[in-house]
């Protein structure tokens, strides 16, 4: 217990030092508009968002050479939660309060997000939320530019049934929020498509998991049923590469046990050794390997920022892209920074996305995205095997769960997050 | 437009099959050809099909260079790339100058895979390698594609291998499996020879008996079924036993340096992860220096990892004692705070240098892949880990009991003052313990680049558990360091299948509290007249 505490001072500690040393960087000659940037750039999530904030940089950066906004120049505003939820929250309130930034684009994890959410709400701000997450959320405050479980999870579990005839279906995740809440949602959608119970199989691992050799082994065994078997991984960061090792070690091939994942994309597999890898699936909005003039454009632009020609891209990093289009758009519209106007202009918005499409802000504060399954190639890249038809639109609240089919989040007309249908009211079911 | 495109290739094939000598029995392989340049998976699959139905001379050569990706198509044209390089054209196997433009590899996906591996299974089951033949019956196992039941009976008449002849066997029993209308007896046969492989993949091929087979039939395979289980069963537990000491070493490998800085000096020491980061970190340089300067060397690169990893670990090791410990001994709660922050400052000063993702630190050949004894898959890493597990534990033993060294460590930890008196130099022989103890986990580094990720992260994992071995196990005991590690690791994964990862976790912790509230000093408490600091 006081190795925890004491670990907590200490953090404490050395993060407000590093705050007092960011406090003394020059201020700016000219009014400027404000940008946040929530991201955690040192502890475990600095792996994924490190390359967020390095994003966020150069898109501020571009459209300052494009002559700004309103008038001014754009500002970013860096600022290191690191790793820590309770610490993103009051980052988040030096971002608005202090530096008195005009939006926030930040956070991975749910939890991180749920930590901010309250300050966001008591000083009237803006968050945009770039990552996949688990749904049943829609906020005033806060537009989701990654997927809802129906724009990733839905659809890949759909392309397995359909094109790889899977008939078994073990659910393995991380033991967290996103893991627990899409499997619900899944195992709720697999029933409802005539799966029987003994035909689905849970697993929760911990955080960082590095031991999987009995869980693949039971992969294994749970295959040997004589139906075709596929795994769904919500399995989250660090913890993929040891079990894809393990996959590969105990010999399962893609095409006898696929395994789908949610949280597995290009930076992730940049640490692997892919070959062994050759088949198994990713679902995402976004892949670095789609071929379409915005998205080389946009590679080519990253890999000049980061001075490094291998640099791969990913879906977040296309969500912050998305979403920082958006928002600029609506400053325009609204003439103003000011969050109650953006928030209303928001709504209706499109921005173009980069593989081809056009994606539209909706009212409840998701946006229209494709969805794409790519087979893993040896490079690290992926092959596109599959798309949906045109772009799918976000659900806050999934179809799926009885607590949540009703509901819907509609800012616009119905001016809340949780309008349920069958009663006609807000708040929830 | 495309079929226009298509109607034109097609032409274009068909005139070059005129004057082609292949031309008389090429008829279905052409149409075949058309339709591996259409960029469509449910075409390529087809044409694969196809072309094992046309007996063309290159179906073989073709359809293995599009499972590995060596085959190319456009603008009509289908190329091989053979293993060196050369091209050769598909349709007619001669040779190929320059390559065509607007050449790009056939794409796959695992339906088209799964179709390339039957059909490869199919062709492969004539021949003249034993150990080719062996692996196409397994592809035909696993596909159980009824229509090469005669080439596979032609296979096993005139087999006389006998390793081959059982996989033939196999194989044709998993196609009579599913084949309904094959004679009652043949299948009941099947099923015995199934039952007789006895292993994860039988128990699948018989599940997929089809619905509506005789009672008998069904009778058989339930008794196949159950029989096979219950073998299985008993080969799990040796299952769990070896996944159980494959996590005691790696536990092992990450503890053992503690149980000596912790153990024997009594020193807290929170950034021993880091430096079995840094001996991971260590691996990758390594690796990487020999990727650029001499890639024939890169199946040795753990072996030169090894001793460098034990250097730069050691060294940080010697320079946090020097630098900072040695200011703070006798105060636990000072030490355990500055070596907090140290860990955090090379967490970070790794991530500067070598970025936050991961780094890919990759697999010699002979650490790769699995092998089985009977029903026991053991993957080559985890034994060579445990292997230098036992060679690390014994080596450090060695140390501690054999050399001068040593016999010093050992004085000044029971006695300083006397050792001191005695002419030893403390200081010196703390550096060194210190060193030694570090360099340790860098060796553990290493091993655990193999395994998991090399990332900042890396070492953070393995701190809460290698404190709970070396308190477990008894500190200032080596031995207890080995049964501790040992008896947590197979404790886990014997808890595993019953609880879940989770929960199996939070239960061995709640052992482990309630075990020390009865023995505070651990299995192996030191004895004797050791001098408390």
């Amino acid at each position: 217990m006081s190795v925890n505490s004491t670990r907590r001072v200490i953090l404490g500690a050395a993060l407000a030092g590093a705050t007092f040393l960011g406090s003394f960087l020059p201020a700016a000659a000219q009014e400027t508009i404000k940008v946040g940037i929530l991201h955690s750039l040192s502890g475990t999530m600095a792996i994924s968002e490190t390359t967020l904030k390095d994003v966020m940089l150069m898109l501020i950066e571009e459209q300052n050479k494009k002559g700004g906004l309103l008038g001014k120049k754009l500002e970013a505003v860096v600022v290191d939660p690191a790793s820590n939820w309770p610490l993103f929250a009051e980052k988040a309130r030096e971002l608005i309060a202090k530096d008195k930034v005009s939006a926030v684009f930040g956070c991975w994890t749910s939890v991180s997000r749920k930590s901010v959410l309250p300050v966001f709400k008591e000083l009237n701000s803006i968050l945009f939320y770039p990552v996949q997450y688990e749904g049943e959320e829609s906020e005033r405050n806060v537009f989701y530019t990654g997927a809802a479980p129906n724009q990733q999870a839905i659809p890949a579990v759909d392309y397995l049934a359909k094109e790889e005839k899977v008939q078994r279906w073990v659910l393995a995740g991380t033991d967290y929020v996103y893991p627990r809440t899409t499997n619900k949602i899944l195992e709720a959608y697999l029933k409802s498509k005539g799966v029987a119970s003994e035909d689905i199989m849970i697993n929760y691992t911990p955080f960082g998991h590095s031991d999987w050799q009995t869980i693949v082994s039971d992969i294994k065994k749970f295959g040997s049923a004589g139906k075709k078997t596929a795994v769904v991984s919500t399995i989250n960061g660090d913890a993929n590469v040891p079990f894809y090792k393990e996959l590969g070690n105990q010999g399962i091939k893609a095409t006898d046990i696929p395994v789908v994942a949610f949280s597995v994309g290009e930076e992730e597999l940049a640490g692997i050794d892919t070959k062994p890898l050759l088949g198994h699936l990713a679902a995402w909005n976004y892949f670095q390997s789609i071929k379409t003039p915005e998205n080389d454009a946009f590679i080519k632009q990253w890999q000049a920022f980061t001075k490094n020609p291998k640099r791969v891209t990913n879906d977040p990093m296309e969500a912050h892209v998305i979403g920082f289009a958006m928002w600029v758009k609506a400053v325009e519209k609204a003439k103003s920074t000011d969050p109650d106007k953006v928030i209303e202009a928001l709504p209706g918005i499109e921005a173009p996305n980069l593989t081809g499409g056009i994606s539209k802000m909706l009212p409840n504060h998701h946006i229209t995205k494709p969805v794409f399954i790519g087979e893993i190639k040896p490079d690290g890249q992926f092959d596109v095997v599959w798309k949906t038809q045109g772009l799918v639109p976000g659900d806050a609240w999934s179809k799926e769960l009885d607590g949540s089919k009703d509901l819907i989040g509609d800012w616009v007309e119905k001016k809340c997050g949780n309008f349920n249908v069958k009663t006609g009211k807000c708040g929830g079911a | 437009m495309i079929s226009i495109a298509r109607l034109l290739r097609q032409l274009v094939v068909l005139t070059a099959l005129l004057i082609s000598p292949l031309a008389a029995f090429a008829q279905g392989a052409d149409d075949a050809f058309t339709r591996l340049g259409a960029d469509s998976y449910s075409d390529t699959a087809r044409a694969v099909e196809m072309l094992v139905t046309s007996a063309h001379p290159q179906a073989a050569a073709i359809i293995e260079a599009l499972g590995d990706g060596r085959l190319l198509a456009g603008g009509g044209a289908v190329i091989v790339k053979t293993r060196d390089g050369k091209l050769i054209d598909a349709k007619t196997g001669q040779p190929v100058a320059t390559e065509p433009a607007g050449l790009s590899a056939v794409r796959l996906n695992n339906n088209v895979r799964r179709v390339v591996q039957a059909a490869l299974g199919g062709l492969g089951l004539l021949n003249p390698d034993a150990g080719k033949r062996i692996a196409a019956a397994e592809a035909v196992f696993k596909s159980r594609d009824v229509t090469v039941l005669p080439v596979l009976e032609a296979a096993i008449a005139k087999e006389s291998d006998a390793k081959a002849k059982a996989a033939l066997r196999q194989a044709q029993a998993a196609i009579l499996i599913v084949k309904t209308d094959a004679p009652p007896f043949d299948r009941l046969a099947a099923v015995d020879v199934l039952r007789e492989r006895g292993d994860q993949e039988a128990l699948a091929t018989l599940r997929s008996l089809p619905g509506d087979a005789s009672p008998a039939l069904k009778d058989a395979q339930g008794r196949a079924i159950a029989a096979i289980e219950g073998n299985l069963a008993l080969w799990r537990a040796g299952q769990n036993l070896w996944y159980g000491l494959s996590l005691g070493s790696v536990l092992l490998l990450a503890a053992i340096g503690l149980a000596i800085t912790f153990g024997v000096m009594g020193v807290i020491n929170m950034a021993h992860g880091e430096m079995v980061m840094l001996g991971a970190y260590t691996t990758f340089v390594v690796q990487e220096l020999i990727r650029t300067s001499a890639p024939g060397l890169f199946d040795y690169s753990l072996m030169i990892a090894i001793p460098a990893a034990f250097l730069v670990a050691g060294a940080v090791g010697i320079a946090i004692e020097r630098g900072v410990i040695r200011f703070l001994y006798g105060r636990p709660l000072e030490t355990l705070l500055a070596t907090w922050g140290i860990s955090l400052i090379l967490q970070q000063a790794v991530r500067t240098g070598f970025g936050p993702t991961n780094r890919e630190v990759g697999a010699p050949n002979f650490m790769s892949g699995a092998f089985e004894i009977g029903g026991l898959a053991i993957t080559w890493n985890r034994l060579w880990i445990i292997v230098f597990a036992g060679l690390v534990f014994a080596a450090l033993l060695a140390i501690l009991k054999l050399t001068p060294m040593g016999l010093q460590m050992r004085a000044v930890t029971q006695n300083r003052r006397m050792a001191s008196a005695m002419g030893i130099r403390t200081g010196r022989i703390d550096a060194l313990t210190f060193g030694l103890g570090s360099g340790v986990a860098g060796l553990a580094g290493v091993a655990l680049s193999q395994i998991d990720n090399v990332s900042p992260n890396l070492g953070q994992s393995y701190i809460i558990d290698s404190f709970m071995v070396v308190v477990f196990g008894g500190v200032g005991n080596l031995w207890g360091t080995l049964v501790g590690a040992m008896t947590l690791g197979v404790a886990n994964k014997f808890l595993e299948p019953y609880a879940g990862a989770v929960l199996g976790k939070i239960a061995l912790l709640v052992f482990i509290i309630l075990f020390i509230q009865k023995r505070p000093r651990g299995l192996f408490a030191l004895k004797g007249r050791a001098v408390e600091a």
